[in-house]
């Protein structure tokens, strides 16, 4: 795909986004470079374990990254504007209107002492205007959308009233209420028992088809991003380290974390063997090591590995890797 | 695994019951009772690994805690090694207690940040009886390089460690006393999937090198399925389900298990599976519901299911299933003992 192809079909992309943040014990990188493109009615999973800098990447997006967090440089283009020139006046008419976020943990996010229709009502008459009324039947009928049941009376419910569920159901409602072109979805299962996952799962898949909106769903939960996912990127230590269609990330993961992470997961069906390790863990953002950042921790890793560091190149066709040896089996 | 049904089990539950009452106002009367663990009995062979299974409050954890007495049970007994716990004196429940050991899921909650880890490893050494002085520094020694870690990290404190690391700790701990079975609670449901595998692995080491008894509870069916030889499936206080591994992950007999199974997101984006999706929510252990407490949300559900609470009976294939469909006669053999025998076992269909 041509650049300009790629251009007319995404709807945002992000140009080596860089958010550090200063503490005192240095400067920890937590997305370093990061660059994707989102495209209409598409699900880009963005993968990866804590730390990685998934969660740092949405919010700076949304320029929600507070201090000591800073957002060092790079583009968020989105309809032709950079979200990160924007005034902070322009920027707050972005947020729940053409992107909107739903986090992991809907009890924290809700206000307590709103009910869930008021809260939804909030997000409609502050981006869209109108009446009251108008707003309050808006209400009712996003409450239904995302599948509650009784919608007229659960409006006048509060969140503690509602199971972690129903909360993330409110939560989607209120996201989506002004018809966002992208959703950010960040761990929206994670705090949700499997059955409920499920369902979540299911309403935002159905969801994304009748309202064709993009939507990033950042997860470390390698089972859901195969499910929903269309586009899957890998991120270890502030970079992305592997992008490419689901299908061939998890048939042919060409780097050795992206490989690593699939073999230490256990599984459902299959032969029993012993679980393969990663040794090591994480670096926190302000011990990168030089070089490759993962090759301390990589069985393939040779001297230049820790020489200098390595870009994301084209393996394959649509396929991106931040390894010098991705050809390497093993 | 159990080789035949001669094995005496290390643990046994009989009708293990716990209600919490739920109180209003300070000192209100209670006006519900949450029925945490409901009418539980199984058993637990020595050497074998007995997963539990369920969502949220499903009881799983309440459970674990009962056959430990860190809870007193409502009704109902917990047998260890055949004696009953509950007639047992404090000095001979002392005893039991170091037998029996607990690694939490929360490394970062369950050890005391001011303790030094050759502290808190060599605590229950001392409280026992165990070791006194230089023994006490070989064994925190020997048990560090047991999980993985340097003698060194003795003299660090809780906070200076990862999560697995810690998570390594809490393992440490709980076998210093030499214990026979552990308890382990959502171990590795903290972890990031790369440190899971190190933990899993350990805990595996682990119970062959000293022959250990694992009761192991997780949400994640998938490590379950790594990790367990049986599993018993809960649901609102009750195992509906209780089965070897292969049985249960096989062909899952009960309509709960099966849409688990189902909901479970599969790291291949090749598989497209049916999926049994549940409608509705867990209800609230405070408020049962009559009859088999999965009927509301059941895709296969009858109407005697809304009326008759269903009994862990044997459907034929030497498993224990909780189903008024799938167990016809629920007076068939020795219903309610809750235990599996091992499959060489071919169980004859009466």
């Amino acid at each position: 795909m041509s650049a300009a192809d790629a251009a007319r079909a995404s709807i945002m992309e992000v140009r080596d986004l860089r958010t550090s943040f200063h503490t005192a014990v240095g400067e920890g990188r937590a997305v370093d470079g990061v660059s994707f493109h989102l495209d209409r009615g598409e699900t880009l999973g963005l993968v990866g374990e804590s730390g990685c800098g998934k969660s740092v990447t949405a919010l700076s997006i949304l320029r929600l990254v507070a201090p000591p967090g800073r957002i060092e440089g790079g583009k968020v283009v989105l309809s032709g504007r950079d979200l990160l020139g924007l005034t902070e006046k322009d920027m707050r008419r972005v947020r729940g209107d053409e992107v909107a976020m739903v986090f992991q943990e809907p009890m924290s996010s809700l206000n307590p002492v709103l009910t869930c229709g008021r809260q939804i009502e909030e997000a409609v008459q502050l981006h869209q205007g109108g009446s009251r009324q108008g707003a309050r039947s808006r209400a009712v009928e996003m409450m239904d959308l995302v599948g509650m049941p009784a919608p007229e009376q659960r409006v006048d419910e509060f969140p503690h009233q509602l199971s972690g569920g129903m909360r993330q159901r409110v939560m989607i409602a209120i996201a989506l209420s002004c018809n966002p072109q992208v959703l950010i979805a960040d761990e929206p299962t994670t705090a949700l028992d499997v059955t409920i996952q499920a369902q979540i799962l299911e309403l935002l898949a159905r969801l994304q088809e009748e309202l064709h909106m993009a939507i990033l769903l950042i997860t470390h939960d390698l089972g859901v991003v195969a499910e929903v996912a269309d586009r899957v990127a890998v991120m270890y230590a502030g970079q992305i380290v592997e992008t490419a269609t689901t299908k061939a990330l998890f048939a042919d993961p060409r780097h050795p974390y992206t490989r690593g992470l699939l073999r230490s997961i256990p599984h459902l069906d299959g032969e029993q063997r012993r679980l393969e390790v990663i040794p090591g863990r994480v670096p926190e953002a302000t011990e990168f090591p030089p070089g490759c950042r993962f090759h301390p921790r990589c069985l393939l890793a040779e001297e230049a590995c820790a020489a200098a560091p390595q870009s994301l190149e084209e393996c394959l066709i649509g396929h991106q890797v931040r390894c010098r040896r991705w050809d390497v089996d093993g | 695994m159990a080789e035949s049904l001669a094995v005496e089990p290390i643990v046994e539950t009989r009708s293990l019951t716990r209600h919490f009452p739920v109180r209003r106002g300070v000192w209100g009367r209670p006006t519900a009772h949450v029925r945490a663990v409901e009418d539980v009995s199984l058993q637990i062979l020595p050497g074998e690994t007995l997963g539990v299974v369920g969502e949220s409050g499903c009881g799983k954890t309440t459970l674990g805690r009962l056959i430990l007495r860190l809870l007193d049970a409502t009704s109902g007994e917990v047998y260890f090694r055949g004696r009953n716990l509950g007639e047992l004196e404090a000095r001979q429940m002392r005893n039991v207690r170091r037998r029996m050991q607990i690694v939490f899921q929360d490394p970062y909650s369950s050890l005391n940040p001011r303790m030094r880890v050759g502290t808190l490893i060599g605590e229950g050494l001392k409280v026992h009886g165990m070791a006194r002085g230089r023994q006490v520094a070989d064994r925190v020694e020997e048990l560090l390089a047991m999980v993985g870690l340097s003698a060194s990290a003795a003299e660090r404190f809780p906070h200076e460690f990862s999560g697995g690391q810690r998570q390594r700790i809490g393992i440490a701990r709980a076998l210093a006393v030499k214990p026979e079975f552990v308890v382990a609670d959502e171990p590795v449901s903290a972890l990031d999937v790369s440190v899971q595998a190190q933990i899993v692995n350990l805990l595996q080491d682990i119970q062959q090198d000293l022959g250990l008894t694992y009761l192991f509870i997780a949400h994640d069916l998938s490590v379950v399925r790594h990790i367990a030889d049986r599993v018993a499936v809960m649901y609102l206080g009750r195992v509906v389900e209780l089965a070897t591994r292969d049985q249960l992950y096989g062909a899952p007999s009960h309509p709960y298990t099966r849409a688990l199974l189902s909901a479970v997101p599969v790291p291949n984006p090749d598989v497209r599976r049916q999926r049994v999706v549940l409608t509705g929510d867990v209800p609230s252990p405070s408020r049962v519901p009559s009859g088999c407490p999965f009927h509301p949300r059941c895709p296969e559900a009858i109407d005697a299911c809304r009326r008759e609470v269903p009994e862990l009976a044997d459907p034929g294939d030497g498993r224990r299933v909780a189903c008024l469909l799938r167990v016809s006669s629920p007076e068939d053999g020795d219903s309610g003992g809750g235990f599996a025998p091992a499959p060489s076992q071919t169980h004859q269909e009466s």
